[in-house]
């Protein structure tokens, strides 16, 4: 797993309060791992943070998966 | 219209002398002081050092981790308090008609921390906007009674009451209404203020509120006592269920008392001063009085607003004398404010159930601290100085007072068929 991997997921488990197992690629934040509109937006907060990045609003509309942040994140880097 | 019966039967508390409902009353009758130094921030440049917080307190004792980084801990204190109150209420919500179970809560500030941590975060940045999305859902004062109504269910009338150091009292009032009215069965009633906080201390120290004896944290709430010097800000939560008398009786709920009549009045006067001769407060016991039905002579016992500071306890005394004439000097009149501080928007609530107890128990709590005489306060007043008092009564009153000059009070009566 890179180092952006690891990072994503250690905020998801800490924000959303998730089980590290259930943090997969393909998890959907709203549908598999519990998150409300009020998360979600709370998780790109703390991406840009983590990463020091901006992920403007159009942007963050199409991250929905796990995986998506990681992909986003990376290219973003 | 006849209006219903009220009567309470479920209380919660999660206090600076106890951390639920008995644990406060045995801390109560003891005479247990909640000061102490402040804990939850370096306070070495305030004034004042000390405060009642809450002690030996996990919240993920009670509410899950996700669930409780959405709550400011005013939410998180109203909901443990509340749950204890539910569970001892021993309502079957399975089968209860939540639409008709309201939830009305009273804070005086609401969510005092997170609104200073964001405001703190931003401060730190280039001026760029980075609130976290709960920053608003997590602050504004209605939000408590959202939680409770959300994690039970009930659809029922469901507000904040905000009238500072009354604003449980109030809310306490308004669960009466309602239920009297007809509006609803149940009301899930209180209060939870948690301002001890930078902001907090720092904003009732620059009002000169607050006692500054740092020497003697644990003696520094000493209402009536000639050498008060303000009050000890506190924080924490205390419930009641009230519910509709029949309501109560076909499920078989266990009684605490009747919640008989509540009174409300305004200083019209000043910010923070009380009015000098009392008007506001002569006129909130007797509007009391008056919706319950009761005459002054029938009064037993007093839970006086008593916060500690110079103006106000006179004040209060004073207002009591004239109500009540020659009975003021049978009434056992206290203030638990000595034992648990000041918890402004929690204060009605938790005083409440100190107002309560006494009717089941027959033991009043003691107002403690007490060493000096204050001259300006009649000796003849039974002020239950520093041990509780044995004594079987039927009809206790509620007192409190908050900046704006909002009075209320409730007046609570010994439950009998």
């Amino acid at each position: 797993m890179s180092d952006i991997a690891s990072r994503v997921k250690a905020i998801i488990v800490d924000k959303l309060g998730v089980d590290e197992n259930e943090v997969v690629a393909e998890a959907s934040f709203t549908n598999d791992l519990g998150a409300d509109s009020l998360d979600t937006v709370e998780l790109i907060m703390e991406f840009e943070k983590e990463f020091d990045i901006q992920i403007p609003d159009d942007q963050a509309e199409n991250i929905a998966t796990v995986g998506q942040a990681i992909q986003y994140i990376e290219s973003a880097k | 219209m006849k209006l219903r019966r009220v009567v309470v039967t479920g209380m919660g508390a999660l206090t600076p002398i106890g951390n639920n409902l008995e644990e406060y009353w045995e801390a109560l009758k003891n005479g247990v002081s909640g000061a102490a130094p402040i804990t939850h921030f370096d306070a070495s440049k305030f004034k004042t050092q000390f405060a009642c917080e809450v002690k030996n307190f996990n919240v993920f004792d009670f509410i899950d981790r996700k669930e409780s980084r959405r709550l400011d801990k005013f939410s998180q204190f109203a909901v443990i308090a509340s749950d204890e109150a539910i569970k001892d209420s021993a309502m079957d919500l399975e089968s209860i008609d939540k639409s008709r179970v309201g939830v009305i809560w009273g804070a005086g500030i609401g969510g005092l921390e997170t609104f200073q941590e964001e405001v703190i975060n931003y401060s730190k940045g280039d001026g760029t906007p980075k609130f976290n999305p709960f920053f608003i859902p997590k602050m504004i004062a209605d939000i408590a009674p959202a939680h409770i109504s959300m994690r039970n269910g009930f659809m029922g009338p469901n507000f904040t009451t905000v009238s500072a150091c009354a604003s449980s009292a109030n809310a306490l009032i308004d669960a009466l209404n309602y239920i009297r009215l007809g509006v609803c069965d149940v009301v899930v009633s209180g209060g939870s203020e948690a301002a001890v906080t930078i902001a907090g201390m720092g904003g009732f120290n620059a009002m000169h509120a607050l006692s500054t004896r740092n020497d003697s944290p644990e003696t520094a709430s000493r209402p009536f006592d000639g050498e008060r010097d303000g009050f000890v800000l506190g924080e924490g939560a205390g419930a009641l269920v009230l519910e509709e008398y029949e309501h109560a009786k076909a499920r078989g709920a266990k009684i605490y008392c009747e919640v008989s009549g509540g009174g409300m009045s305004s200083d019209a006067y000043h910010l923070t001063a009380p009015h000098p001769e009392g008007l506001g407060v002569m006129a909130v016991m007797r509007n009391c009085l008056k919706d319950a039905g009761v005459n002054p002579e029938e009064v037993d016992h007093i839970n006086t607003h008593g916060t500690s500071t110079p103006l106000g306890d006179v004040a209060e005394l004073k207002a009591i004398s004239t109500v009540f004439g020659e009975h003021a000097k049978e009434i056992s009149i206290n203030s638990t404010k000595s034992m648990t501080g000041h918890l402004l928007g929690a204060a009605g609530a938790i005083e409440a159930i100190a107002s309560i107890l006494p009717l089941t128990e027959g033991i009043i709590p003691p107002t403690i601290n007490h060493t000096t005489k204050d001259e300006k306060i009649d000796p003849e007043l039974n002020l239950v100085l520093n041990n509780s008092e044995k004594r079987d009564i039927k009809i206790s009153m509620s007192n409190t007072f908050g900046f704006g000059g909002h009075n209320a009070c409730v007046l609570f009566r010994k439950y009998e068929e």
